[in-house]
Protein backbone atom coordinates (compact mmCIF):
# COMPACT_ATOMS: atom_id res chain seq x y z
CA UNK A 1 0.00 0.00 0.00
CA UNK A 2 1.25 3.50 -0.79
CA UNK A 3 1.66 5.86 2.12
CA UNK A 4 -1.04 8.40 2.84
CA UNK A 5 -1.87 11.06 5.37
CA UNK A 6 -5.12 10.82 7.29
CA UNK A 7 -7.60 13.22 8.79
CA UNK A 8 -11.01 12.98 10.42
CA UNK A 9 -13.52 15.38 8.92
CA UNK A 10 -15.54 17.65 11.19
CA UNK A 11 -18.40 18.72 8.88
CA UNK A 12 -19.60 17.51 5.45
CA UNK A 13 -18.52 20.76 3.77
CA UNK A 14 -15.10 20.62 5.44
CA UNK A 15 -14.72 17.01 4.26
CA UNK A 16 -15.57 18.01 0.70
CA UNK A 17 -13.14 20.94 0.81
CA UNK A 18 -10.38 18.71 2.23
CA UNK A 19 -10.72 16.17 -0.60
CA UNK A 20 -11.02 18.86 -3.27
CA UNK A 21 -7.84 20.52 -1.97
CA UNK A 22 -5.63 17.45 -2.42
CA UNK A 23 -5.53 15.87 -5.91
CA UNK A 24 -6.24 12.17 -5.59
CA UNK A 25 -7.53 12.39 -2.01
CA UNK A 26 -10.44 10.11 -1.13
CA UNK A 27 -13.20 9.87 1.43
CA UNK A 28 -13.21 6.72 3.54
CA UNK A 29 -16.10 5.34 5.61
CA UNK A 30 -16.64 1.56 5.62
CA UNK A 31 -13.38 1.03 3.77
CA UNK A 32 -14.38 -2.43 2.55
CA UNK A 33 -13.74 -1.69 -1.13
CA UNK A 34 -11.26 1.19 -0.97
CA UNK A 35 -8.78 -0.52 1.39
CA UNK A 36 -8.81 -3.68 -0.71
CA UNK A 37 -8.01 -1.60 -3.80
CA UNK A 38 -5.32 0.36 -1.91
CA UNK A 39 -3.58 -2.86 -0.88
CA UNK A 40 -3.43 -3.82 -4.54
CA UNK A 41 -2.30 -0.27 -5.42
CA UNK A 42 -5.18 0.09 -7.84
CA UNK A 43 -6.19 3.05 -5.68
CA UNK A 44 -3.27 5.16 -4.43
CA UNK A 45 -4.75 8.17 -2.62
CA UNK A 46 -2.09 10.37 -0.96
CA UNK A 47 -4.64 11.53 1.63
CA UNK A 48 -7.70 9.95 3.25
CA UNK A 49 -10.53 11.93 4.80
CA UNK A 50 -12.44 9.80 7.30
CA UNK A 51 -16.09 10.87 7.24
CA UNK A 52 -17.42 8.40 9.81
CA UNK A 53 -17.63 11.07 12.50
CA UNK A 54 -20.07 13.24 10.54
CA UNK A 55 -23.33 11.73 11.80
CA UNK A 56 -25.29 11.17 8.56
CA UNK A 57 -26.29 7.81 10.04
CA UNK A 58 -30.03 8.25 10.49
CA UNK A 59 -33.02 6.89 8.61
CA UNK A 60 -35.86 9.40 8.80
CA UNK A 61 -39.19 10.14 7.17
CA UNK A 62 -39.41 13.06 4.77
CA UNK A 63 -42.34 15.52 4.73
CA UNK A 64 -43.55 14.13 1.38
CA UNK A 65 -44.06 10.63 2.81
CA UNK A 66 -40.73 9.23 1.64
CA UNK A 67 -37.59 8.42 3.56
CA UNK A 68 -34.12 9.86 3.83
CA UNK A 69 -31.21 7.49 4.41
CA UNK A 70 -28.01 9.06 5.74
CA UNK A 71 -24.88 8.39 3.68
CA UNK A 72 -23.24 6.59 6.60
CA UNK A 73 -26.08 4.20 7.45
CA UNK A 74 -24.48 0.75 7.39
CA UNK A 75 -25.91 -1.81 4.98
CA UNK A 76 -27.03 -4.09 7.85
CA UNK A 77 -28.86 -1.24 9.56
CA UNK A 78 -30.60 -0.13 6.37
CA UNK A 79 -31.71 -3.69 5.56
CA UNK A 80 -32.94 -4.20 9.15
CA UNK A 81 -34.87 -0.97 9.53
CA UNK A 82 -38.55 -1.76 10.19
CA UNK A 83 -39.84 0.94 7.89
CA UNK A 84 -37.55 -0.13 5.04
CA UNK A 85 -38.47 -3.80 5.50
CA UNK A 86 -42.17 -3.01 5.36
CA UNK A 87 -42.41 -0.28 2.73
CA UNK A 88 -39.26 -0.76 0.62
CA UNK A 89 -38.80 -4.52 0.89
CA UNK A 90 -36.99 -4.69 -2.44
CA UNK A 91 -34.23 -2.50 -0.98
CA UNK A 92 -33.93 -4.67 2.11
CA UNK A 93 -33.79 -7.80 -0.03
CA UNK A 94 -31.17 -6.34 -2.39
CA UNK A 95 -28.92 -5.38 0.52
CA UNK A 96 -29.24 -8.82 2.12
CA UNK A 97 -28.33 -10.48 -1.19
CA UNK A 98 -25.00 -8.66 -1.25
CA UNK A 99 -21.61 -9.38 0.35
CA UNK A 100 -21.29 -11.14 3.74
CA UNK A 101 -22.63 -10.35 7.20
CA UNK A 102 -19.30 -8.86 8.26
CA UNK A 103 -19.07 -6.61 5.19
CA UNK A 104 -22.68 -5.45 5.52
CA UNK A 105 -21.89 -4.42 9.10
CA UNK A 106 -19.11 -2.18 7.78
CA UNK A 107 -20.22 -0.93 4.34
CA UNK A 108 -22.18 2.32 4.10
CA UNK A 109 -24.98 3.49 1.82
CA UNK A 110 -22.80 6.02 0.00
CA UNK A 111 -19.85 3.66 -0.21
CA UNK A 112 -22.06 0.95 -1.71
CA UNK A 113 -23.06 3.36 -4.50
CA UNK A 114 -19.40 4.22 -5.10
CA UNK A 115 -17.97 0.71 -5.07
CA UNK A 116 -15.95 -0.18 -8.12
CA UNK A 117 -16.31 -2.99 -10.60
CA UNK A 118 -15.04 -6.48 -9.77
CA UNK A 119 -13.88 -7.00 -13.39
CA UNK A 120 -10.85 -9.31 -12.98
CA UNK A 121 -8.89 -7.27 -15.54
CA UNK A 122 -9.47 -4.12 -13.49
CA UNK A 123 -8.05 -5.98 -10.49
CA UNK A 124 -5.03 -7.42 -12.31
CA UNK A 125 -2.50 -4.60 -12.59
CA UNK A 126 -0.58 -6.55 -15.25
CA UNK A 127 -3.48 -6.24 -17.66
CA UNK A 128 -4.63 -3.34 -19.81
CA UNK A 129 -7.65 -1.57 -18.35
CA UNK A 130 -9.05 1.77 -19.44
CA UNK A 131 -10.78 2.16 -16.10
CA UNK A 132 -7.60 1.69 -14.04
CA UNK A 133 -5.17 3.18 -16.55
CA UNK A 134 -7.03 5.35 -19.09
CA UNK A 135 -5.89 4.77 -22.66
CA UNK A 136 -4.24 1.41 -21.97
CA UNK A 137 -6.98 -0.65 -23.62
CA UNK A 138 -9.46 -3.24 -22.39
CA UNK A 139 -8.29 -6.78 -21.71
CA UNK A 140 -11.83 -7.96 -21.01
CA UNK A 141 -12.83 -7.39 -24.64
CA UNK A 142 -11.61 -10.56 -26.30
CA UNK A 143 -10.73 -11.98 -22.88
CA UNK A 144 -12.82 -14.07 -20.52
CA UNK A 145 -16.00 -12.02 -20.35
CA UNK A 146 -18.60 -14.27 -18.77
CA UNK A 147 -19.28 -11.76 -15.95
CA UNK A 148 -19.29 -8.67 -18.09
CA UNK A 149 -21.84 -6.22 -19.45
CA UNK A 150 -24.25 -7.13 -22.22
CA UNK A 151 -25.80 -3.70 -22.69
CA UNK A 152 -24.64 -0.09 -22.50
CA UNK A 153 -20.97 -1.05 -22.82
CA UNK A 154 -18.43 0.56 -25.13
CA UNK A 155 -15.31 -0.37 -27.08
CA UNK A 156 -13.34 1.01 -24.13
CA UNK A 157 -14.95 -0.94 -21.27
CA UNK A 158 -17.40 -3.80 -20.70
CA UNK A 159 -17.29 -3.82 -16.89
CA UNK A 160 -20.42 -4.17 -14.77
CA UNK A 161 -21.45 -2.28 -11.66
CA UNK A 162 -21.34 -4.74 -8.75
CA UNK A 163 -23.94 -3.27 -6.38
CA UNK A 164 -27.23 -4.97 -5.54
CA UNK A 165 -28.42 -2.03 -3.46
CA UNK A 166 -28.06 0.38 -6.37
CA UNK A 167 -30.38 -1.75 -8.53
CA UNK A 168 -33.14 -1.41 -5.94
CA UNK A 169 -32.48 2.33 -5.60
CA UNK A 170 -32.78 2.70 -9.38
CA UNK A 171 -36.09 0.84 -9.29
CA UNK A 172 -37.37 3.10 -6.52
CA UNK A 173 -36.32 6.36 -8.25
CA UNK A 174 -34.02 7.33 -5.38
CA UNK A 175 -32.20 10.65 -5.33
CA UNK A 176 -28.63 11.19 -4.18
CA UNK A 177 -27.96 14.27 -2.03
CA UNK A 178 -24.50 15.81 -2.03
CA UNK A 179 -22.44 18.70 -0.78
CA UNK A 180 -19.66 20.24 -2.85
CA UNK A 181 -16.36 21.74 -1.77
CA UNK A 182 -17.85 25.26 -1.84
CA UNK A 183 -20.64 24.14 0.48
CA UNK A 184 -23.30 24.09 -2.26
CA UNK A 185 -25.76 21.20 -2.08
CA UNK A 186 -27.38 19.39 -4.96
CA UNK A 187 -29.65 16.44 -5.67
CA UNK A 188 -28.85 13.89 -8.38
CA UNK A 189 -31.53 11.46 -9.62
CA UNK A 190 -30.16 7.91 -9.34
CA UNK A 191 -30.67 7.42 -13.08
CA UNK A 192 -28.08 10.14 -13.73
CA UNK A 193 -25.73 9.25 -10.89
CA UNK A 194 -23.81 6.39 -12.51
CA UNK A 195 -22.39 6.91 -15.99
CA UNK A 196 -22.05 4.60 -18.95
CA UNK A 197 -18.40 3.89 -19.82
CA UNK A 198 -18.19 5.56 -23.24
CA UNK A 199 -14.61 6.69 -23.84
CA UNK A 200 -14.07 7.62 -20.17
CA UNK A 201 -14.76 4.46 -18.14
CA UNK A 202 -12.57 5.79 -15.33
CA UNK A 203 -15.21 8.46 -14.65
CA UNK A 204 -17.93 6.39 -13.04
CA UNK A 205 -20.32 8.88 -11.49
CA UNK A 206 -21.65 12.39 -11.94
CA UNK A 207 -19.83 13.55 -8.77
CA UNK A 208 -17.28 16.35 -9.02
CA UNK A 209 -13.91 16.15 -7.26
CA UNK A 210 -14.51 16.51 -3.54
CA UNK A 211 -18.29 16.23 -3.84
CA UNK A 212 -19.55 14.24 -0.85
CA UNK A 213 -22.71 12.14 -0.74
CA UNK A 214 -24.67 13.10 2.37
CA UNK A 215 -27.72 10.92 1.89
CA UNK A 216 -30.17 9.13 -0.35
CA UNK A 217 -33.89 9.91 -0.47
CA UNK A 218 -36.68 7.57 -1.51
CA UNK A 219 -40.06 8.82 -2.71
CA UNK A 220 -43.32 7.59 -1.19
CA UNK A 221 -43.64 3.79 -0.99
CA UNK A 222 -44.86 2.11 -4.18
CA UNK A 223 -46.79 -0.70 -2.50
CA UNK A 224 -47.26 -3.81 -4.63
CA UNK A 225 -45.23 -6.96 -4.35
CA UNK A 226 -41.52 -6.20 -4.13
CA UNK A 227 -38.98 -8.81 -5.18
CA UNK A 228 -35.20 -8.90 -5.59
CA UNK A 229 -33.97 -12.02 -7.29
CA UNK A 230 -30.22 -12.57 -7.72
CA UNK A 231 -28.73 -15.35 -9.85
CA UNK A 232 -25.12 -16.20 -9.06
CA UNK A 233 -22.58 -19.01 -9.22
CA UNK A 234 -23.07 -19.95 -5.56
CA UNK A 235 -25.99 -19.50 -3.21
CA UNK A 236 -24.39 -16.83 -1.02
CA UNK A 237 -21.60 -14.27 -0.97
CA UNK A 238 -21.09 -13.92 -4.72
CA UNK A 239 -21.70 -11.16 -7.23
CA UNK A 240 -24.67 -11.37 -9.56
CA UNK A 241 -24.57 -12.86 -12.99
CA UNK A 242 -27.99 -11.28 -13.37
CA UNK A 243 -30.33 -9.77 -10.84
CA UNK A 244 -33.85 -8.39 -11.11
CA UNK A 245 -35.47 -5.87 -8.80
CA UNK A 246 -39.19 -5.50 -9.36
CA UNK A 247 -42.35 -3.98 -8.00
CA UNK A 248 -45.48 -5.64 -9.34
CA UNK A 249 -48.95 -4.28 -8.62
CA UNK A 250 -52.06 -6.42 -8.35
CA UNK A 251 -53.16 -5.54 -11.91
CA UNK A 252 -49.86 -6.82 -13.31
CA UNK A 253 -48.32 -3.40 -13.98
CA UNK A 254 -45.06 -2.50 -12.37
CA UNK A 255 -41.37 -1.72 -12.71
CA UNK A 256 -38.21 -3.76 -13.22
CA UNK A 257 -34.51 -2.97 -12.97
CA UNK A 258 -31.60 -5.28 -13.79
CA UNK A 259 -28.20 -5.78 -12.17
CA UNK A 260 -25.10 -7.57 -13.43
CA UNK A 261 -25.77 -6.59 -17.03
CA UNK A 262 -24.34 -3.08 -17.44
CA UNK A 263 -21.96 -0.42 -16.16
CA UNK A 264 -24.83 0.90 -14.06
CA UNK A 265 -28.15 -0.42 -12.75
CA UNK A 266 -30.16 -1.02 -15.93
CA UNK A 267 -33.74 0.11 -16.20
CA UNK A 268 -35.73 1.02 -19.31
CA UNK A 269 -38.90 2.75 -18.18
CA UNK A 270 -40.49 2.50 -21.65
CA UNK A 271 -40.30 -1.29 -21.44
CA UNK A 272 -42.35 -1.36 -18.24
CA UNK A 273 -45.55 -0.66 -20.15
CA UNK A 274 -45.29 -4.31 -21.24
CA UNK A 275 -45.06 -5.71 -17.68
CA UNK A 276 -48.58 -7.14 -17.78
CA UNK A 277 -47.72 -8.91 -21.05
CA UNK A 278 -45.02 -11.06 -19.53
CA UNK A 279 -41.26 -11.27 -19.21
CA UNK A 280 -40.34 -11.70 -22.88
CA UNK A 281 -42.15 -8.54 -23.90
CA UNK A 282 -40.27 -6.56 -21.26
CA UNK A 283 -36.86 -8.16 -21.77
CA UNK A 284 -36.97 -7.70 -25.56
CA UNK A 285 -37.37 -4.00 -25.01
CA UNK A 286 -34.90 -3.70 -22.11
CA UNK A 287 -32.15 -5.49 -24.03
CA UNK A 288 -33.00 -4.25 -27.53
CA UNK A 289 -29.56 -2.65 -27.90
CA UNK A 290 -27.62 -5.45 -26.22
CA UNK A 291 -24.20 -6.36 -27.61
CA UNK A 292 -23.19 -9.47 -25.65
CA UNK A 293 -19.88 -11.28 -26.07
CA UNK A 294 -19.57 -14.96 -26.92
CA UNK A 295 -19.02 -15.67 -23.21
CA UNK A 296 -21.93 -13.74 -21.76
CA UNK A 297 -24.73 -14.02 -24.34
CA UNK A 298 -26.41 -16.41 -21.88
CA UNK A 299 -27.20 -13.41 -19.69
CA UNK A 300 -29.92 -12.26 -22.08
CA UNK A 301 -31.91 -15.45 -21.68
CA UNK A 302 -31.06 -15.63 -17.99
CA UNK A 303 -32.35 -12.09 -17.45
CA UNK A 304 -35.63 -12.85 -19.23
CA UNK A 305 -36.11 -16.09 -17.30
CA UNK A 306 -35.24 -14.42 -13.99
CA UNK A 307 -37.84 -11.76 -14.69
CA UNK A 308 -40.32 -14.54 -15.54
CA UNK A 309 -39.59 -16.14 -12.16
CA UNK A 310 -40.04 -12.79 -10.42
CA UNK A 311 -43.40 -12.20 -12.13
CA UNK A 312 -44.53 -15.71 -11.18
CA UNK A 313 -43.44 -15.15 -7.59
CA UNK A 314 -45.31 -11.86 -7.45
CA UNK A 315 -48.51 -13.57 -8.58
CA UNK A 316 -48.28 -16.39 -6.04
CA UNK B 1 20.18 -18.37 6.97
CA UNK B 2 21.90 -21.77 6.69
CA UNK B 3 23.28 -21.31 10.17
CA UNK B 4 19.78 -20.83 11.49
CA UNK B 5 18.93 -24.42 10.67
CA UNK B 6 21.68 -25.64 13.02
CA UNK B 7 19.94 -23.97 15.94
CA UNK B 8 17.95 -26.76 17.55
CA UNK B 9 15.70 -24.39 19.49
CA UNK B 10 14.53 -22.43 16.46
CA UNK B 11 10.91 -23.19 15.68
CA UNK B 12 9.00 -22.69 12.43
CA UNK B 13 7.52 -19.38 13.54
CA UNK B 14 10.96 -17.97 14.39
CA UNK B 15 12.17 -18.99 10.97
CA UNK B 16 9.27 -17.28 9.25
CA UNK B 17 9.96 -14.12 11.23
CA UNK B 18 13.67 -14.27 10.38
CA UNK B 19 12.82 -14.71 6.71
CA UNK B 20 10.44 -11.79 6.75
CA UNK B 21 13.02 -9.62 8.50
CA UNK B 22 15.71 -10.29 5.92
CA UNK B 23 13.22 -9.57 3.14
CA UNK B 24 12.36 -6.29 4.82
CA UNK B 25 16.04 -5.33 4.97
CA UNK B 26 16.58 -5.86 1.27
CA UNK B 27 13.46 -4.00 0.13
CA UNK B 28 14.46 -0.37 0.73
CA UNK B 29 17.81 -0.93 -0.97
CA UNK B 30 16.05 -2.36 -4.03
CA UNK B 31 13.62 0.51 -4.30
CA UNK B 32 16.43 3.05 -3.85
CA UNK B 33 18.35 1.42 -6.68
CA UNK B 34 15.36 1.98 -8.95
CA UNK B 35 15.31 5.62 -7.92
CA UNK B 36 11.75 5.51 -6.65
CA UNK B 37 11.24 8.10 -3.95
CA UNK B 38 9.06 6.24 -1.50
CA UNK B 39 7.17 8.74 0.66
CA UNK B 40 7.88 8.74 4.36
CA UNK B 41 5.28 6.72 6.25
CA UNK B 42 2.72 8.91 7.96
CA UNK B 43 2.40 8.01 11.62
CA UNK B 44 -0.65 8.40 13.81
CA UNK B 45 -1.64 7.74 17.38
CA UNK B 46 -4.75 5.72 18.15
CA UNK B 47 -6.35 4.51 21.36
CA UNK B 48 -8.49 1.37 21.29
CA UNK B 49 -10.07 -0.78 23.97
CA UNK B 50 -9.03 -4.33 23.16
CA UNK B 51 -10.53 -7.13 25.26
CA UNK B 52 -11.28 -4.63 28.00
CA UNK B 53 -7.82 -3.03 28.09
CA UNK B 54 -7.11 0.46 26.82
CA UNK B 55 -4.23 0.41 24.32
CA UNK B 56 -2.58 3.51 22.85
CA UNK B 57 -0.39 2.88 19.82
CA UNK B 58 1.77 4.81 17.41
CA UNK B 59 1.37 3.25 14.00
CA UNK B 60 1.74 3.86 10.28
CA UNK B 61 -1.61 5.12 8.94
CA UNK B 62 -1.61 2.07 6.64
CA UNK B 63 -1.85 -0.36 9.56
CA UNK B 64 -5.04 -2.40 9.53
CA UNK B 65 -6.85 -3.30 12.72
CA UNK B 66 -5.79 -6.88 12.02
CA UNK B 67 -2.10 -5.97 11.93
CA UNK B 68 -2.44 -3.92 15.12
CA UNK B 69 -3.95 -6.92 16.89
CA UNK B 70 -1.37 -9.40 15.66
CA UNK B 71 1.84 -7.40 15.27
CA UNK B 72 1.50 -4.60 17.82
CA UNK B 73 -0.52 -6.29 20.57
CA UNK B 74 0.64 -9.88 19.82
CA UNK B 75 -2.92 -11.17 19.94
CA UNK B 76 -2.25 -13.82 17.32
CA UNK B 77 -5.54 -15.66 17.83
CA UNK B 78 -7.04 -13.50 15.07
CA UNK B 79 -5.73 -14.90 11.80
CA UNK B 80 -4.72 -13.32 8.51
CA UNK B 81 -6.14 -15.43 5.68
CA UNK B 82 -6.74 -13.59 2.41
CA UNK B 83 -6.21 -10.03 3.76
CA UNK B 84 -8.91 -8.83 1.35
CA UNK B 85 -12.15 -9.46 3.19
CA UNK B 86 -13.10 -12.66 1.44
CA UNK B 87 -12.28 -15.44 3.93
CA UNK B 88 -13.43 -14.18 7.34
CA UNK B 89 -10.41 -15.57 9.25
CA UNK B 90 -9.76 -12.10 10.72
CA UNK B 91 -13.31 -11.61 12.04
CA UNK B 92 -13.48 -9.79 15.38
CA UNK B 93 -16.22 -7.90 17.19
CA UNK B 94 -15.98 -4.09 17.06
CA UNK B 95 -18.44 -2.38 19.38
CA UNK B 96 -20.27 -5.70 19.50
CA UNK B 97 -20.62 -6.18 15.74
CA UNK B 98 -18.65 -8.68 13.70
CA UNK B 99 -16.33 -7.14 11.11
CA UNK B 100 -13.35 -8.26 9.05
CA UNK B 101 -10.38 -6.60 10.75
CA UNK B 102 -8.28 -6.69 7.55
CA UNK B 103 -10.49 -4.10 5.82
CA UNK B 104 -10.46 -1.37 8.42
CA UNK B 105 -7.56 0.81 9.46
CA UNK B 106 -6.59 1.18 13.11
CA UNK B 107 -6.78 4.97 12.68
CA UNK B 108 -10.43 4.61 11.63
CA UNK B 109 -11.32 3.00 14.97
CA UNK B 110 -10.45 5.50 17.73
CA UNK B 111 -12.16 4.54 20.98
CA UNK B 112 -13.56 1.33 19.52
CA UNK B 113 -14.20 -1.63 21.81
CA UNK B 114 -12.59 -4.60 20.09
CA UNK B 115 -13.16 -8.19 21.18
CA UNK B 116 -10.95 -10.91 19.76
CA UNK B 117 -11.16 -14.65 20.34
CA UNK B 118 -8.79 -14.17 23.28
CA UNK B 119 -11.27 -11.83 24.93
CA UNK B 120 -14.59 -13.62 24.32
CA UNK B 121 -14.55 -15.15 27.76
CA UNK B 122 -13.96 -12.94 30.78
CA UNK B 123 -13.43 -15.91 33.07
CA UNK B 124 -10.99 -18.82 32.97
CA UNK B 125 -13.72 -20.92 31.38
CA UNK B 126 -14.24 -21.12 27.62
CA UNK B 127 -16.95 -18.97 26.08
CA UNK B 128 -20.01 -21.19 25.39
CA UNK B 129 -19.35 -20.90 21.63
CA UNK B 130 -15.75 -22.07 22.10
CA UNK B 131 -16.93 -25.00 24.21
CA UNK B 132 -19.54 -25.92 21.61
CA UNK B 133 -16.96 -25.86 18.80
CA UNK B 134 -14.83 -28.29 20.83
CA UNK B 135 -17.78 -30.54 21.64
CA UNK B 136 -19.06 -30.68 18.05
CA UNK B 137 -15.64 -30.86 16.40
CA UNK B 138 -16.32 -27.58 14.59
CA UNK B 139 -12.82 -27.35 13.14
CA UNK B 140 -10.03 -29.41 11.70
CA UNK B 141 -6.79 -27.50 11.06
CA UNK B 142 -8.08 -24.64 13.25
CA UNK B 143 -6.84 -21.72 11.16
CA UNK B 144 -10.29 -20.30 10.41
CA UNK B 145 -11.64 -21.18 13.87
CA UNK B 146 -11.07 -17.89 15.77
CA UNK B 147 -12.83 -16.03 12.95
CA UNK B 148 -15.60 -18.63 12.80
CA UNK B 149 -16.17 -18.38 16.55
CA UNK B 150 -16.23 -14.57 16.62
CA UNK B 151 -18.54 -14.56 13.61
CA UNK B 152 -20.81 -17.19 15.20
CA UNK B 153 -21.11 -15.09 18.37
CA UNK B 154 -21.98 -12.09 16.19
CA UNK B 155 -24.54 -14.08 14.18
CA UNK B 156 -26.53 -15.24 17.21
CA UNK B 157 -26.57 -11.69 18.50
CA UNK B 158 -27.81 -10.43 15.12
CA UNK B 159 -30.63 -12.97 15.10
CA UNK B 160 -31.55 -11.98 18.66
CA UNK B 161 -31.63 -8.31 17.60
CA UNK B 162 -33.94 -9.16 14.69
CA UNK B 163 -31.47 -8.54 11.85
CA UNK B 164 -32.89 -10.34 8.78
CA UNK B 165 -30.87 -12.33 6.25
CA UNK B 166 -31.16 -13.48 2.66
CA UNK B 167 -32.51 -16.77 4.07
CA UNK B 168 -35.30 -15.08 6.05
CA UNK B 169 -38.59 -15.98 4.38
CA UNK B 170 -40.67 -13.18 5.88
CA UNK B 171 -39.04 -9.78 6.34
CA UNK B 172 -41.82 -8.71 8.68
CA UNK B 173 -41.29 -11.62 11.09
CA UNK B 174 -38.51 -12.04 13.60
CA UNK B 175 -35.74 -14.25 12.22
CA UNK B 176 -35.43 -17.72 13.70
CA UNK B 177 -32.41 -19.96 14.20
CA UNK B 178 -32.48 -22.59 11.46
CA UNK B 179 -29.82 -24.45 9.52
CA UNK B 180 -30.57 -22.34 6.43
CA UNK B 181 -30.25 -19.11 8.42
CA UNK B 182 -26.98 -20.14 10.04
CA UNK B 183 -25.44 -21.29 6.75
CA UNK B 184 -26.41 -18.08 4.96
CA UNK B 185 -25.21 -15.84 7.78
CA UNK B 186 -21.89 -17.68 8.10
CA UNK B 187 -21.12 -17.53 4.36
CA UNK B 188 -18.44 -14.90 4.97
CA UNK B 189 -16.32 -17.43 6.87
CA UNK B 190 -14.55 -19.95 4.68
CA UNK B 191 -13.37 -23.31 6.09
CA UNK B 192 -11.22 -25.18 3.61
CA UNK B 193 -11.24 -28.29 5.82
CA UNK B 194 -15.03 -28.35 5.49
CA UNK B 195 -16.19 -28.30 9.11
CA UNK B 196 -19.31 -26.38 8.13
CA UNK B 197 -21.97 -28.85 9.27
CA UNK B 198 -20.34 -29.24 12.69
CA UNK B 199 -20.09 -25.45 13.03
CA UNK B 200 -23.85 -25.22 12.41
CA UNK B 201 -24.39 -27.89 15.10
CA UNK B 202 -22.21 -25.96 17.55
CA UNK B 203 -24.05 -22.70 16.89
CA UNK B 204 -27.45 -24.38 17.20
CA UNK B 205 -26.49 -25.80 20.58
CA UNK B 206 -25.46 -22.39 21.88
CA UNK B 207 -28.73 -20.95 20.56
CA UNK B 208 -30.59 -23.77 22.33
CA UNK B 209 -32.18 -25.02 19.12
CA UNK B 210 -32.15 -28.31 17.23
CA UNK B 211 -31.61 -27.78 13.51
Amino acid sequence: MKTFTFERATTPAQAAAAVAARPGARFVAGGTNLLDLMKLEIETPPHLVDVTGLGLDRIERTPDGGVRVGALVRNTDLASDRHIRRDYAVLSRALLAGASGQLRNMATTAGNLLQRTRCPYFYDTNMACNKRNPGSGCSAIGGISRQHAVVGASDACIATHPSDMAVALRLLDAKVETVKADGAQRVIPIADFHRLPGNTPHIETDLQPGELITGVTLPRPLGGTQVYRKVRDRASYAFALVSVAAVVQRDGTGRAAFGGVAHKPWRVEAAEAAMANGSAAVANRVFADARPTHDNAFKLQLAERTLAAVLAESRS
Amino acid sequence: MDNDFTQPTLNRRDLLIAGAASAAVTLPAGSAAQGTAEATPAMASVTLEVNGRSETLQCDTRTTLLDVLREHLHLTGTKKGCDQGQCGACTVLVNGRRVVSCLTLAVMQPGAKVTTVEGLSTTRRLHPMQAAFVKHDGYQCGYCTPGQICSAVGVLDEIKRGVPSHASKDLAARPVVSAAELRERMSGNICRCGAYSNIVDAMAEVAGVRV
